[in-house]
């Protein structure tokens, strides 16, 4: 079995009349020693898809298996299986950064000399503050413990809620190249992000909405389910040039997008003419085609 | 000082101990513009942000915001801003109706005043229906939007906005973009802080800081050209892999 089942599994909060749905039946498998990226923004379900896979909450709907062992039933056995970096610190703030590592090895029955190996090359970047209190590391620092912590008995399975929400682009950087090695560790790796650009640094991700999974595939299988032509299009006066873009009938959608505006054409074929209509109207124009990036495939999935 | 500049930095340090969160910084916020601010954590950004709001005092160093003085006039400062936090904008057990007129009134806007705000914010942004929901059941969009209007409805000359679109979908970043937009098309200067570099080429202008200094300052198309990069994203991975500061 794979090391993550996830069979139409449905959360529901609060009493009858109030109730907010917050998982719809989600379906998703997670394949040996890949790292698996679940894409959505605030109140998509993500948490509590994390809580439910990592035995702390009940589904009221629904089967899932974590390392073969199902959530409900072998939620013993799984605990001692998984690592779990919950989205909000939780680490204690008033134990030292070699405290708490020592605190969760012995917890799960080992030492941190036993799997030392396996954090060294995260370890390593915090030592220098090893007898700081984990409440006064900053941001970055923070993150890179609690992964040392969850990673200390060497689970077969992480679970990372939002590991770099609020992080620099750094940061992050850095983060998503140590998920690489402990990938190849053979660690699978469920991940949720808010950045879509961290979508690319999966093998494969699923986007999630209100609670639904729009896709699932890989980066680049996402990337090619887009299926309209795409343009990038810049001028001296990009407020002027989206309004004027609104205006043009082949076009089925535009939006900022960094330095371009991004420009969704309703048919193919018609990119030629959308360019000789602007220079029409403004001479000192960029237009090219280009590549959708995953915030575009993210953005026209969530407008069906 | 220049009647075109609505902030003005001269060396403005702060010191913690021996520690220099930041260090002799100088810059300037012209009117009207959208000034992203930048830098990775730990680089002094927030430090150096609540100084600018009278929320901490300087060690050295000189700075005005809006026409006042941060160590003289902090009380003025705070009263003629508007400040919008990631975590902290709105109380989530007051309805969106609520919320409106507790920030104006805090402001001390007349009944009145709150009223014509109230009722043209909730048009705007289409929350009319909610108006007497609990913020706490709206999307965070929606909160972020409502944040927005809160922190802009006493009509202040400047609004500090502290990571506004953190964990946002990317359809409800662009309309909160779309509302910066809006507010500096009124006149208001908007001075952003925020880890999407895509947002940072919105920005007229934007500051990098690293490790508690200015290490540039320009335009988005201008710090492209001068670093050599594709993207604001590798222009400030290029600056801010020079961190030395260990946080």
């Amino acid at each position: 079995m794979k090391p993550i089942v996830v069979q139409d599994i449905a959360k529901r909060y609060g009493k009858k009349k109030e109730t907010v749905e917050a998982l719809k039946g989600i379906s998703f498998e997670v394949e040996q020693g890949a790292i698996f990226g679940l894409i959505g923004s605030d109140g998509a379900g993500k948490t509590s898809l994390f809580r439910i896979l990592t035995t702390l909450l009940l589904p009221d709907g629904g089967n899932a298996w974590v390392d073969g062992l199902d959530t409900v039933k072998d939620f013993k056995a799984i605990r001692k299986r998984i690592g779990y970096m919950p989205g909000r610190f939780s680490l204690y703030p008033d134990l030292s950064v070699e405290e708490n590592l020592a605190f969760f090895a012995t917890i799960f029955n080992t030492t941190i000399r036993q799997n030392y190996s396996l954090v060294k090359g995260i370890y390593e970047q915090i030592a220098p503050f090893k007898n700081r209190r984990a409440g006064k590391l900053s941001g970055g620092m923070k993150q890179k413990l609690a992964l040392c912590c969850a990673l200390i008995h060497r689970p077969s399975v992480l679970f990372l809620d939002e590991p770099t929400t609020g992080v620099d682009a750094v940061s992050r950087r850095e983060f998503w190249e140590m998920l690489k090695d402990l990938k190849n560790e053979g660690i699978s790796i469920l991940a949720s992000t808010p950045y879509m650009d961290e979508a690319s640094l999966c093998d494969r991700v699923a986007l999630i909405q209100e609670g639904k999974i729009l896709s699932t595939d890989t980066p680049a299988g996402v990337i090619s389910a887009f299926g309209k032509p795409l343009l990038a299009v810049k001028s001296p006066r990009m407020l002027h040039l989206l309004n004027m873009l609104r205006s043009f009938d082949m076009v089925a959608d535009v939006y900022p997008f960094g330095e371009y505006h991004h420009v969704v054409m309703k048919r193919e074929g018609e990119e030629k003419m959308l360019e000789a209509g602007l220079k029409e109207i403004e001479k000192d124009i960029t237009i090219m085609p280009v590549v959708p990036h995953i915030e575009d495939c993210f953005m026209a999935l969530m407008k069906n | 000082m220049d009647n075109d500049n609505i902030i003005t930095v001269d060396k403005l340090t702060k010191r913690f101990g021996d520690f220099t969160a930041v260090d002799a910084i100088s810059f300037e916020v012209r009117k009207g513009e959208i000034f992203g601010f930048l830098g990775a954590n730990g680089a002094g950004k927030t430090t150096a942000m609540r100084m600018l709001c009278g929320l901490s005092l300087p060690t050295e160093g000189m700075a005005r915001v809006a026409g006042f003085d941060v160590y003289r006039q902090n009380e003025q400062i705070k009263r003629n801003i508007g400040y919008m936090s990631q975590r902290f904008s709105l109380y989530e057990d007051l309805t969106v109706k609520e919320n409106i007129r507790f920030y104006a009134g805090i402001y001390g806007k007349s009944d009145a005043f709150i009223k014509e705000k109230t009722d043209l914010a909730l048009k705007q942004l289409r929350l009319e229906k909610e108006a007497d929901k609990l913020v706490r059941s709206l999307p965070l969009g929606w909160k972020q939007k409502l944040a927005f209007t809160v922190a802009i409805t006493h009509e202040p000359e400047i609004v500090f906005l502290d990571e506004p679109t953190g964990g946002v979908d990317p359809i409800a970043r662009r309309e909160f973009w779309n509302m910066i937009y809006q507010a500096a098309d009124n006149g208001i200067t908007v001075f952003v802080t925020t880890h999407y570099m895509d947002e940072a080429e919105y920005c007229h202008r934007a500051l990098i800081m690293v490790d508690g200094r200015v290490e540039a300052l320009d335009t988005p198309a201008a710090l492209k050209q001068t670093f050599g990069a594709a993207s604001m994203d590798d222009v400030f991975l290029t600056l801010a892999r020079k961190a030395r500061r260990n946080e």
